[in-house]
């Protein structure tokens, strides 16, 4: 056992001693991370900054007092910066980029909005044309339009702030009533007695609001919102270093990883592991000795990285540290694994090292650290729980933003570790036993 | 100390190694020297445990196979390939492999010291591999073959890249391991190398043995021990000089002649003699020991270099 110890730790220890030998490299794989976490961080940082009013166009083809109450609604939104323009430049300003979406308001809206509000009619159709690279944009704008017009159509016919235009649109909606055949009779009936309460509360709005001009009567939203952000602790503001961090470090530690893999082809076509093959000590010795170096290294450059988080962005563990120690050694061994496996299966450096660069890419993005998962299609988003990148990243943000205890990263130690597991045991399957390369000389 | 029989090796359907046979004593240096793709490398790979024959056996100590720890301990692989990490020093480099050895603490940092005092390298333990000379990563390349104390050493190519004044460093070392008992294999396509330190050769080629001797018994198949070099501007009646003076073979390439001697102080006056009583003028004369070069191309048909 003691010529085991002695072997095995002589084994890390030269790993350990040639990684960091490379200081230039050790270097920028801590500060590439952390520059580019810094970025992301800054990008999606919400608690210094009030978000980006989207830019939309919008284009008033019915000009009516309903939908210049309906312009005059958004543009006071203040998540929406709005400009009018004719419909042709709205719409080559969202193809060009310049406008997220362009909203047309219709002919015939102030005729047809009012009766479809209460179910008879055709529905007028709002057209928006949106910028399909910014596909969320569009279900933001759709709320805030409906928001907006449905205020506007139902103040208009309730309140009597305005009662030329409330009586109007009554107007409107009863003689459309009259003509369309297909309401049945006792719809029409009731629809009519209904217009006439209304015009009743027309009337008693319209005495109110000359007494007072505070407040609106309409079809307004029936709740009011209070938004509290979803942190560590009540009142605690989100602090987007902490996913950008583990988005970046999971991103480059496994990159790390790939240069344990590539060191130990290059380490074949350089004799040494003849060399080492050739000494008394098992192949499960040699492949452990470094799965445990790959390990602390891994666990190391982490380290690192979070002490510049903590430092310098305000990144915390708000949660459990065990659990976050917890999901960085278990990571930190999947990289190892994940290097050995591609030692085991690439043939020479040159060759593994693009295809390995690309799955590794491939890991991080489903896992999540470029783009949040949540703005995947339903399918990729079931797809990502299988990917182990998305597991230790989700741990990470579980253990430090979310404040989650430690059964919050039982799941992410479980899974990456199994991974890792599988990555080992595919890698220690697969290595070459016998002497690489052509027959001699 | 390692008796190697009947091994064979394939890839698909071709034979690297055919039958080969080889024993090490202590003391005593054997070559294997062949061409490049004769089998060397495999069968030193074999030698060590490194490659499993698909036929034959390697036996080390009398009782060991190469592949178990116990063989391995016996025998020290110097292969082909630098293996030295270049970030490590000298002294770390071989606390390394040592290590892998089972050595550990004051005893690895003896035989550390001792491994890097036979191959001259002492004064240069602190320093890097990346710093030295290809001679001096030569014999850092042996001196971690040797941290372990074994009693068998593997050569494969040793002097690859060398100066001539390095590898004659490189010799002086590994004749005194042979005078310490050690027994050693020496790979190589150089004749030179294994004329200089082998006391047996085994000749290789296209994966089989076909000769293995000491260098005189390897020189004494030759039809001719000596070779007399004559350059004359005439050309010679090739095959009565042969007869008429009892030598051979006789060859004539352009303005040298070449006469195969068996007995240079006899033979070599006939020859002049018949020469200068037909008349042909001798522009330069001189005479060559045959070498192995001649014995690979009288076995083999080819020349061992390529």
């Amino acid at each position: 056992m003691n010529a085991f110890n002695t072997a095995f730790a002589a084994l890390v220890k030269k790993d350990l001693i040639l990684h960091f030998a490379n200081r230039r490299s050790v270097v920028m794989g801590i500060l590439a991370p952390i520059a580019i976490a810094a970025f992301f961080g800054y990008l999606f940082d919400t608690s210094r900054q009030a978000p980006s009013a989207i830019p939309v166009a919008l284009t008033d083809l019915d000009r009516s007092a309903l939908s210049a109450r309906i312009v005059a609604a958004l543009k006071g939104d203040s998540a929406i910066a709005l400009a009018e323009m004719a419909e042709d430049s709205a719409r080559g300003a969202v193809t060009q980029g310049t406008q997220r979406a362009a909203i047309v308001l219709p002919e015939g809206l102030a005729d047809a909005a009012p009766a479809a509000l209460f179910g008879a009619g055709a529905k007028p159709v709002i057209t928006i044309v949106y910028d399909p690279s910014q596909a969320a944009t569009l279900a933001v704008v759709r709320g805030l339009l409906t928001q907006h017009v449905m205020t506007s159509v139902s103040e208009s016919i309730f309140s009597g702030r305005d009662p030329a235009l409330g009586r109007g649109m009554l107007a409107r909606v009863r003689e459309g009533l009259a003509s369309d055949s297909s309401v049945d009779a006792v719809r029409r009936r009731d629809l009519l007695a209904l217009f006439d309460s209304v015009e009743r509360v027309q009337q008693g709005s319209a005495a109110a609001s000359a007494a007072s001009a505070a407040g609106s009567v309409g079809l307004g939203l029936p709740f009011d919102t209070r938004e509290l952000q979803a942190t560590a602790h009540a009142g605690q503001s989100y602090n987007s270093f902490a996913h950008s961090f583990a988005g970046m470090s999971v991103q480059f530690i496994l990159f790390t990883g790939i240069e344990f893999g590539i060191g130990v082809l290059m380490a074949r076509r350089l004799g040494l592991w003849k060399r080492l093959r050739a000494a008394p000590i098992s192949r499960g010795l040699l492949l452990g000795s470094r799965i445990a170096s790959g390990t602390l290294i891994a666990l190391v450059l982490l380290a690192a990285i979070y002490a510049a988080a903590f430092t310098f962005f305000g990144v915390r563990i708000e949660g459990s540290v065990i659990g976050f120690a917890g999901v960085a050694i278990a990571f930190a061994l999947l990289t190892a694994c994940f290097g050995l496996l591609i030692a085991a299966l690439g043939r020479t450096p040159e060759a593994t090292r693009g295809l390995a660069i690309f799955a590794t890419l491939l890991l991080v993005m489903l896992g999540g650290a470029w783009v949040p998962s949540f703005v995947f299609p339903p399918w990729l988003q079931t797809a990502s729980l299988f990917v182990p990148t998305r597991w230790a990243i989700d741990g990470l943000d579980a253990m430090t933003w979310r404040g989650g205890d430690l059964s919050a990263a039982l799941a992410p130690i479980g899974i990456t570790l199994a991974s890792a597991i599988v990555c080992g045991a595919v890698a220690i399957w697969r290595f070459p036993t016998e002497q690489d390369g052509a027959p001699g000389g | 100390m390692l008796d190697a029989r009947g091994l064979h090796k394939a890839y698909g359907k071709r034979a690297v190694v055919d039958d080969l046979s080889l024993h090490l004593d202590p003391g005593r240096i054997v070559g294997l020297l062949g061409p490049n793709g004769a089998g060397k490398s495999t069968t030193v790979a074999m030698l060590c445990g490194l490659l499993a024959p698909d036929r034959g056996r390697v036996i080390v100590g009398g009782s060991s196979d190469p592949s178990t720890p116990q063989g391995k301990r016996r025998i020290g692989l110097v292969p082909q390939e630098l293996a030295l990490y270049d970030e490590l020093s000298a002294a770390g480099n071989l606390a390394l492999f040592g290590a892998l050895y089972g050595l550990a603490g004051h005893a690895r940092a003896e035989r550390v010291q001792q491994a890097l005092a036979t191959v001259g390298l002492a004064d240069r333990a602190h320093d890097k591999p990346s710093s030295f000379s290809g001679g001096m990563k030569r014999r850092l390349n042996i001196a971690c073959a040797l941290v372990h104390n074994p009693d068998i050493l593997l050569l494969d190519e040793p002097t690859v890249g060398v100066d001539p004044q390095s590898r004659n460093a490189i010799f002086d070392n590994l004749l005194a391991l042979r005078d310490a008992g050690k027994a050693l294999l020496y790979a190589t396509h150089y004749m030179e190398e294994a004329e200089r330190l082998c006391d047996q050769i085994v000749v290789m080629d296209h994966g089989r043995v076909v000769a293995a001797d000491t260098l005189d018994g390897l020189l004494r198949r030759l039809p001719a021990a000596q070779v007399l070099q004559i350059d004359t501007d005439a050309a010679i009646d090739t095959a009565r000089l042969a007869a008429d003076t009892g030598t051979g073979p006789v060859t004539q390439v352009g303005d040298r002649l070449s006469v195969g001697l068996a007995d240079l102080a006899t033979q070599a006056p006939r020859v002049l003699t018949w020469l200068a009583a037909h008349g042909y003028a001798m522009r330069h004369v001189a005479t060559e020991r045959a070498d192995l070069e001649d014995v690979f191309l009288a076995l083999t048909g080819r020349q061992l270099r390529d």
